[in-house]
This record gives structure tokens, C-alpha cells and sequence, in this order.
């Protein structure tokens, strides 16, 4: 697949999906593990050759060399394989049904990807058999203030209410520089929309802010008033537009910001400072390596790619030296996918940074578990391998830095979700399973061609969908027809 | 600037960070003679060599072996510790053709119309191309530049008959230094019936019946069928007088080597049917095929070996065709084929993702395809479906020398190419990348 426009591409590939069954949804009750024999990589506290982990109610209860496992517990023998805390995708676009961008304007702080998620995306399955368990789920890159944000688990075989992850701050998506001053396409029949600059787009953000904090200090009168005991106070029309900024000026709401210039990265952090917000992550931020020390010194997170360049001018000086260079100086930097499929190696890209930059085997791995934590607020609960925390984790075959690790477990809370050989034995039965459906599609078809001239098929009329879907993990006993949602 | 050879190993590193310096640096006026010793060396043709000796002369592997001599006056690089590799070949690229994707004035990989047989990537790669010594610092020393070949064309077309793809090296002043081969093969974007489509204008998908589709197809086909046969009759007519008998046609005489099976057509195919679609025409044409893309070759696989249709696949860290397709489908696809007897290469189909090669290569080791075999998919068999085995894939005497010299196995991420000679000459690792990496580490706190 080429990348040019990422937010075309993801756009193009979320249109083409088509929904299926969900899987139903597993017992309530989390089972009692042990993970043994294992090369753990704790990411924060060192690593431990031959450990042991215990999960319990989906939780890290223990970890070290040895544990104590009560006698009921599900043994996985890990006897040569590696365990890191599950993968956590700084920008991902899965799960999003229908298009990721609400493109007709500037500010399109009303649109929300919480409220279009959905559970049976593929990609979610895709993504977790990649070892991802985490994904900051963002609105497309086409407005300078786009849509906001969640923050997901990648809870495969759940309904879509499931999926967010509990108490994660929501976040909002900003966009800079060519995609929302719209340089590299148009929309037909549409005449060409402000912004069109960079200079424009500062603007847009900043008129934005200066409604949303006339807006706030309207509210906040009223709440005086109310407070002060009058009762005749009339509250300010509501504004969903603008209630997400304000969210964003109280600090509720952490701010995404798409990038990719050193100019317009020191400009949002001016714009910032002016209407007193943080910026909480830029993203792709291709050009941060240029001003590192700025966004050190704002304690700003940069969440980039590992090697993409060259697919429009402003990746033109794209380094895969970034995310190393960006670390020394400072910053707290995560790498990300942006992509389904980049999603799925995460690891490796990571690796990346130990060619180019020097960063360290515990250093690399924090690109994808602990940092991307932290830029999301939710390192108390995932992002390393800590008792206390949530049992997220993953399973390789080999030390995960590496092309040639295959990830043969993936964990949610304690749950095993992906098991790469219940997937591969599962795959004859699915592969049964599609044959006969589509035997059956093609019965129903002769039947009703016989019938033609009696009952005209109505326009628009559904047809049976039940596609087969791969078994996820423990669930793969469960029917694929069974379903909520 | 010669040197004896006991002094080798530092005097060489200081012609090598010389050459660094310069960003023009592609072909130093330095010895013509190197020889790389005490090197574990992967020739791909036999048994590796634990403790060996590669010798390059005038631009050739002069000698490989266990106990060769190092000729007088060679520039010696101590190997000890290192390994040496053919360069890897990148078979399927859209390189000095396309500089920055999003700016059509930099791209001129896809040329306007369906049928251009007549077009040349050597005419415009651009030896100047960011892009170049981006890749060659990743160890692919040579690629085939494929016009219509995909990456983003704003023009948005794909020519059924994209032209004719070279293959060159990924160092030199001109391409006159650069080109192994200027007309390697002949490109056809096989007709689909497509009945989906993303529209990049509007944002929308678009579709439409499949009747409608496939007239589209077979008004198509019908089309290539007919420049097919019309270049067999002008191929017979040059056979049977000289130019001056009748009136040349430019886009015919390119095809003339296509109906005599002389030069192989590249058929970029993906999906079963198309590829079965595409195997039957170049079967009924007798022309000589190689498939691109083929992300479901496994589903005819049997056809392929039977009918020695070889494949380019593209990277296998590309998601599945299908919703219901297994998860790691593309990725388990080199295994299959190499079980089932099917020749293959993989090749990155692009530009700035082409250092990710011997990723796509070690990937489809991980799921399954031998080691040996990984590493010739992106070396000997690339060269060896294109014709080109006589010069580049192994390290064998006469042989061009595009080498490598790395600190450990070329596929691996962390594996970093400490030597690179292109063309015999010892070339520099230095690029964009590095240089911007090294300005902004240098940066003064502010």
C-alpha cells in the first residue's frame, strides 16, 4: 500500500468495509493465569530471564522469577518467548465506521469518533494480532480543529460501548499545514475553503479559541450567578462546537495536534500559550527533530513515524534519525501507525531507532508501550509490566525488536484475545464454513431466478450477511453467528 | 591513490569518510582494485564462505574464495567480524521517476493514455533522486525502475501498456554509468473488471453494475489483443524488409521484441481471476510473463508452476485482499509458493518505503520461507526472473561488483551496511538522512 495521503487512504479503506457478525461477548468472570518460563521485558523495571507472571480479575498480581500460582490456574508455557506490555498506537484510525474525516469545514470540533466506533472492524483483530491492545482512536487530519477523540482497547468480540478504555482523558484532533489548508486535492463543485495557508490555519485556531473563551467566561458568569443564589439567571445558549475547547481550556481534554513543519509546530505552541492550553501530543511531527529542545522544554509528547518521507513536500525532510534524535533532547516521543497495517509491526518500527540514533534495546521499546502511556494519561494503568497493572500483554516467539518476531499471543485484561495457533487451527473450519454460505448464496440465487417474473426482487434488498470471521483467542470455541450489537 | 595492502583497512576508512563529506560523492576517483579478507561471505551460488576473500577489479568481482590472494596494489578492507553480501535488488520501484509523490512536477512515472509501449524509465530516472542514496544506504544496490508501476501519480491513470522498465545501479554521474539494462521488460496493468473504485477527487467511493464493468474489461482486453497482433504483423514485415519499405510506427517497433519473445512483459495482476485472466492471454500470445503484485498468487499457484509464470510479489506487510481472508495471508504467501515450486522475488512497489526490502523479506521468513530463500527473493531471483542473472544476484567472478558489507544478517533492522561498493567503487553511505540527522544534532541549545 502507498501512503501519500494517509487520511484519503484510511478513508477509502474504512468506505470499502462492510460489517459483519459480532462475536458474542465472553463471561464476565477473568480467568486466573500464569505465564512461565518467559524472557520478560517489563519496559520500567529491567528484564527478567525465565519469569513468571500471574494475572488475576485482569490484573499484573505478581511478576518475578518465581510466583505463586494457585493450582487452578491456566499455565501458558512461554518456554523461549518473549513478553513485553501490549503495544499501545499513538494514532490509530481502526474502528471507525464510515469516514474519518468530517471535511466540509474548518472547525469540526462537533464531530466525535467516540460515537461511531465499531466492534466488528477487522482491523481491530488485525491490529491486536500485531500485539496492539491500545489505540488513541483520532478524526482525520482534513480541518486545522477536527473531531475529537478516544482512547480504545481493543477489545475484539466486544460491542463498540466496551471498547473505550475507562476514565482515558478524551482527546481532540488539530491539523497543520497541507491537509487541512487542503494543497494536494479539491473537492469538485466546491470552491476552494479557508484556511488555504499556514497563516490562515493559525488563525482559524486562534478565532476558534477566541469564541470558545468568550463562550467559557459566559458560562462561568452564570454559574456565579446561580451559585450566588439567583434564581432568574439564564444559562448561554449551548454551544457543541465550542464545549469541546472549552473542555480543552480546562484542561479535560487533551489536544492531538496532526504536523509536520518546524514553523508550525513553534505556532501552535504560541497559540497555545496565548489562550493557556497544552498541547498534549503532536503527530507524525516529522520536522520535531529540528526543534526538539522547544518541545522539551513545553514538555510537549511527539508521536512520529519511524522511516515514511518524501510522499508530499512537507515530508520532504523526514528522518528516521527523529524519534532518536528527539529522545536525547528530551522529549517524550512515541511511534505510531496512522495505518492497519503499519499497526501490525509496531515493534519492529520501533527497532528502527536502534540503527538509526542509537537509542537502547529498553529505550526502543518505549517508543510503543510506556511512552505512548504517558502521552495518553493512562500509564498508571498499561504501557509497562508492573504489578497492579492491567494484565495487557504480548507473546513473541522472539525478541520483539526484530523482523523476524511473531507475535503468538495477545492479552486484554487478563484475557487471552489473539492466539496465533487457535487462529491457524480455526482456519480450515472458517474456510468450511465460507464454502457452504456461498453455496447457499448461490442456491438462493438459481431458487430466485427460477421465480423471476413471479416476485420482482425489490430494490435495495438485503441480503444474508454472515461472513466468517477469524476466531479471537479464547472465544474460538464460542459461534461466530451468536451476536450482540 | 594507492596503498599497500597492509596499510589497507584505516587508510580506506579515510577515503570512505572523505567521500562521506562530499553529498555529491558517488564514484571516487580511488583505486580500482579492493579486496575485502578474513570476511564471512554469502556468494548465493554454493556454500558460504566462513573466512574468505572477495576481490574487486575494474568493476568486477575479480575473485572469490577461502585462499585468494590479494592482488598488489589493492585497497584491503579487514572483514573480520563482517560479512558480505550480492546488494540487494529492488524489482519493482518507481525510482528517479518520482521524487515527492504529492507534487506532480516531480513525477514522471505514469505517462498520459492506455497503450505506451514505446516509453523508457532509463529517459527520465533522475540520478540526482534524494531517493537514491536514501536506498543504497539501506544495502539495495541496484532496481528496476517500472513506469505505471503504482506509488501516487496525480494523474491518477495506469497505461495498460505502462512501457518499458530498466534496471540500473544506484550510483553514478549519469545514467550512462548507472544502467545495467535500459529495456529489461515490457509493462501491462492487466484490464480488471472493476466494479469499485476510490475516488481521490470526491472522497467517495464509487461503484457501478458489473455489466457495465466488465464491457469495460473486454473493450479493453480487446484493445491490447489488438496492439498484440498488430505488432506480431509489423514484427514480420521488419523480418521480411528494411524500414524504407513501409512506414514506421515507434509504439509497434517497441513491441516488436514482446511478440518475438525477446523481452518479457511485466503484468501487474493481484486478485485470482485477473492473474488467471492475464496467464491465458500471454499464454494464447506466446509472450513471456512475469506477474507483479500478485497478492493471490497462492490461489493459482499450480497454474503459475505449470505454465513457469514467475512472480514480483509485493511486500508482504500489506493487510489481506479480503475481510475473511487469515490475518497473516500475505505475509505466509512466500512460503507457499517457494512449497509449490512457484520462482518469486519480493519487491518494495515504491520509493521512500524501498529500504523496507529486506524488512518484507525477513517477514516472510518469520512466517515460514527459508532463510536462504528470503534473502535470494531480494537478490539472485529478482535477477534471475528478469533476465539479468548474467551480471548482479551472487557474488561470482565476472560478475558486476554491487556488494555489501554489513555487521550482520542485511534483512535484520538493526543490521547496518558498513561497506557498500557500487559499480567496483567503494561508495559512500552518506544521504539526506544522515546529513539533516547530523545538522540537527548539532544544534546549539537554544
Amino acid at each position: 500500500m502507498n501512503r501519500p495521503f494517509r487520511f484519503v487512504a484510511v478513508a477509502a479503506l474504512v468506505l470499502l468495509q462492510t460489517s459483519c457478525v459480532t462475536l458474542a461477548a465472553p463471561p464476565d468472570s477473568s480467568p486466573v493465569i500464569v505465564i512461565q518460563n518467559a524472557t520478560i521485558l517489563t519496559v520500567t523495571k529491567g528484564t527478567i530471564e525465565r519469569g513468571s507472571i500471574l494475572i488475576k480479575d485482569g490484573k499484573i498480581a505478581e511478576v518475578g522469577p518465581t510466583v505463586k500460582a494457585p493450582k487452578d490456574a491456566t499455565v501458558i508455557d512461554a518456554e523461549g518467548k518473549f513478553v513485553t506490555p501490549g503495544i499501545i498506537d499513538c494514532h490509530s484510525h481502526i474502528a471507525i465506521d464510515g469516514s474519518v474525516n468530517e471535511g466540509s469545514i474548518s472547525v469540526s470540533s462537533i464531530a466525535n469518533t467516540a460515537e461511531v466506533l465499531n466492534s466488528d472492524d477487522i482491523d481491530i483483530y488485525r491490529d491486536l494480532a500485531g500485539g496492539v491492545t491500545t489505540g488513541n482512536i483520532l478524526h482525520g487530519s482534513a480541518n486545522s480543529i477536527g473531531g475529537q477523540t478516544v482512547v480504545i482497547k481493543l477489545r475484539w468480540g466486544q460491542p463498540a460501548s466496551k471498547l473505550p478504555f475507562e476514565g482515558a482523558l478524551p482527546g481532540i484532533k488539530f491539523a497543520l499545514g497541507e491537509n487541512p489548508k487542503r494543497s494536494n486535492f479539491g473537492v469538485p463543485g466546491q470552491p476552494k475553503r479557508y484556511p488555504a495557508t499556514r497563516m490562515g490555519v493559525e488563525e482559524t485556531i486562534r478565532a476558534a479559541f477566541t469564541e470558545a473563551r468568550d463562550y467559557k467566561n459566559a458560562w462561568d458568569a452564570y454559574s456565579k450567578k446561580v451559585a450566588s443564589g439567583d434564581k432568574k439567571a439564564l444559562p448561554p445558549r449551548r454551544d457543541l462546537r465550542l464545549d469541546p475547547l472549552v473542555e480543552v481550556l480546562e484542561g479535560k481534554r487533551y489536544v492531538h495536534s496532526h504536523c509536520y513543519r518546524e514553523d508550525e509546530i513553534l505556532m501552535l505552541m504560541r497559540v497555545a500559550k496565548e489562550f493557556g492550553f497544552k498541547v498534549r501530543t503532536f503527530q507524525h511531527v516529522l520536522e520535531g527533530y529540528k526543534v526538539a529542545d522547544e518541545l522539551a522544554a513545553a514538555g510537549v509528547g511527539a508521536s512520529t513515524f519511524s522511516d515514511w518521507w518524501a510522499y508530499k513536500v512537507e515530508a520532504y525532510d523526514a528522518i528516521p534519525y527523529s524519534a532518536a534524535l528527539m529522545t536525547r533532547r528530551g522529549v517524550l516521543v512515541s511511534i505510531n501507525s496512522d495505518d492497519a497495517e503499519e499497526a501490525t509491526h509496531l515493534n519492529q518500527e520501533a527497532a528502527k531507532s536502534m540503527k538509526f540514533g542509537g537509542l537502547t534495546h529498553d529505550e526502543a521499546l518505549k517508543l510503543v508501550t510506556i511512552n505512548p502511556a504517558i502521552q495518553l494519561g493512562i500509564d498508571k494503568r498499561v504501557g509497562s509490566i508492573e504489578v497492579g497493572k492491567d494484565a495487557d500483554l504480548v507473546i513473541y516467539n522472539h525478541d520483539p525488536l526484530s523482523a523476524y518476531a511473531v507475535v503468538q499471543k495477545t492479552l486484554i485484561d487478563g484475557r487471552v484475545l489473539f492466539d496465533r495457533d487457535k487462529d491457524i487451527a480455526g482456519r480450515a473450519a472458517l474456510e468450511k464454513e465460507k464454502k457452504d454460505l456461498l453455496a447457499r448464496e448461490k442456491a438462493a440465487a438459481k431458487k430466485s431466478d427460477e421465480k423471476k417474473g413471479e416476485h420482482a426482487a425489490k430494490p435495495g434488498e438485503k441480503k444474508p450477511d454472515e461472513k466468517a470471521k477469524p476466531p479471537s483467542g479464547d472465544q474460538a470455541a464460542i459461534s461466530t453467528n451468536g451476536g450482540a450489537q | 591513490m594507492r596503498m599497500a595492502s597492509m596499510h589497507g583497512p584505516t587508510l580506506v576508512a579515510a577515503v570512505f569518510s572523505l567521500a562521506g563529506l562530499s553529498a555529491a560523492a558517488q564514484t571516487p576517483q580511488a583505486a580500482t582494485t579492493y579486496a575485502i579478507t578474513h570476511a564471512k561471505i554469502f556468494t548465493l551460488a554454493g556454500s558460504t564462505i566462513d573466512d574468505g576473500t572477495l576481490v574487486i577489479k575494474d568493476g568486477k568481482i575479480a575473485a572469490v574464495g577461502a585462499s585468494v590472494e590479494v592482488p598488489a596494489g589493492a585497497q584491503v578492507i579487514d572483514g573480520k567480524g563482517l560479512q558480505v553480501y550480492p546488494g540487494l535488488f529492488d524489482s519493482v520501484t518507481q525510482m528517479g521517476l518520482s521524487e515527492i509523490g504529492a507534487v506532480s512536477s516531480t513525477v514522471d512515472s505514469s505517462e498520459t493514455g492506455n497503450f505506451n509501449p514505446d516509453v523508457v524509465a532509463a529517459t527520465a530516472v533522475s540520478p540526482s533522486s534524494e531517493h537514491i542514496p536514501v536506498t543504497r544506504a539501506s544495502g539495495i544496490t541496484e532496481v528496476l525502475a517500472v513506469p505505471a508501476s503504482g506509488g501516487f501519480d496525480s494523474s491518477g491513470s495506469r497505461a495498460i501498456l505502462g512501457g518499458q522498465a530498466s534496471a540500473f545501479s544506484l550510483a553514478g554521474w549519469t545514467m550512462n554509468d548507472m544502467q545495467i539494462k535500459r529495456s529489461v521488460a515490457m509493462v501491462i496493468n492487466f484490464p480488471i473488471i472493476q466494479t469499485r473504485s476510490f475516488d481521490v477527487a470526491t472522497l467517495s467511493r464509487k461503484e457501478r453494475p458489473y455489466a457495465e464493468a466488465k464491457q469495460e474489461y473486454e473493450k479493453n482486453l480487446n484493445e491490447l489483443t489488438e496492439w498484440i497482433e498488430r505488432a506480431r504483423h509489423y514484427a514480420q514485415a521488419i523480418g521480411h524488409g528494411g524500414p524504407s519499405d513501409f512506414e514506421r510506427d515507434v509504439k509497434l517497433e517497441a513491441l516488436a521484441p514482446v511478440v518475438r519473445g525477446q523481452l518479457p512483459v511485466l503484468v501487474f495482476a493481484d486478485r485470482a481471476r485477473d492473474i488467471r485472466n492475464a496467464v491465458e492471454f500471454c499464454d494464447k500470445q506466446k509472450l513471456k510473463m512475469i506477474l507483479a503484485g500478485g497478492s493471490e498468487a497462492y490461489q493459482v499457484k499450480e497454474l503459475l508452476r505449470s505454465k513457469n509464470v514467475p512472480v514480483i510479489l509485493r511486500p508482504v506487510l500489506t493487510l489481506p485482499v479480503d475481510e475473511d481472508d487469515p490475518y497473516d495471508r500475505l505475509l505466509n504467501q512466500p512460503a507457499e509458493l517457494a512449497q509449490a515450486g512457484v520462482k518469486f522475488a519480493i519487491g518494495s512497489f515504491d520509493n521512500s518505503f524501498a529500504r523496507r526490502l529486506g524488512q518484507n523479506a525477513a517477514n516472510a521468513a518469520a512466517h515460514g520461507l527459508s532463510q536462504d530463500d528470503a534473502l535470494k527473493s531480494v537478490t539472485l531471483y529478482p535477477a534471475q526472473i528478469l533476465g539479468l542473472a548474467d551480471q548482479i544476484g551472487t557474488l561470482e567472478t565476472g560478475k558486476l561488483a554491487n556488494v555489501i558489507v554489513t555487521n550482520g544478517d542485511p534483512l535484520e533492522l538493526t543490521t547496518d551496511v558498513k561497506y557498500l561498493f557500487i559499480n567496483g567503487q567503494l561508495t559512500s553511505t552518506d544521504n539526506r538522512h544522515k546529513r539533516l540527522f547530523e545538522k540537527y544534532s548539532n544544534r546549539p541549545k537554544p
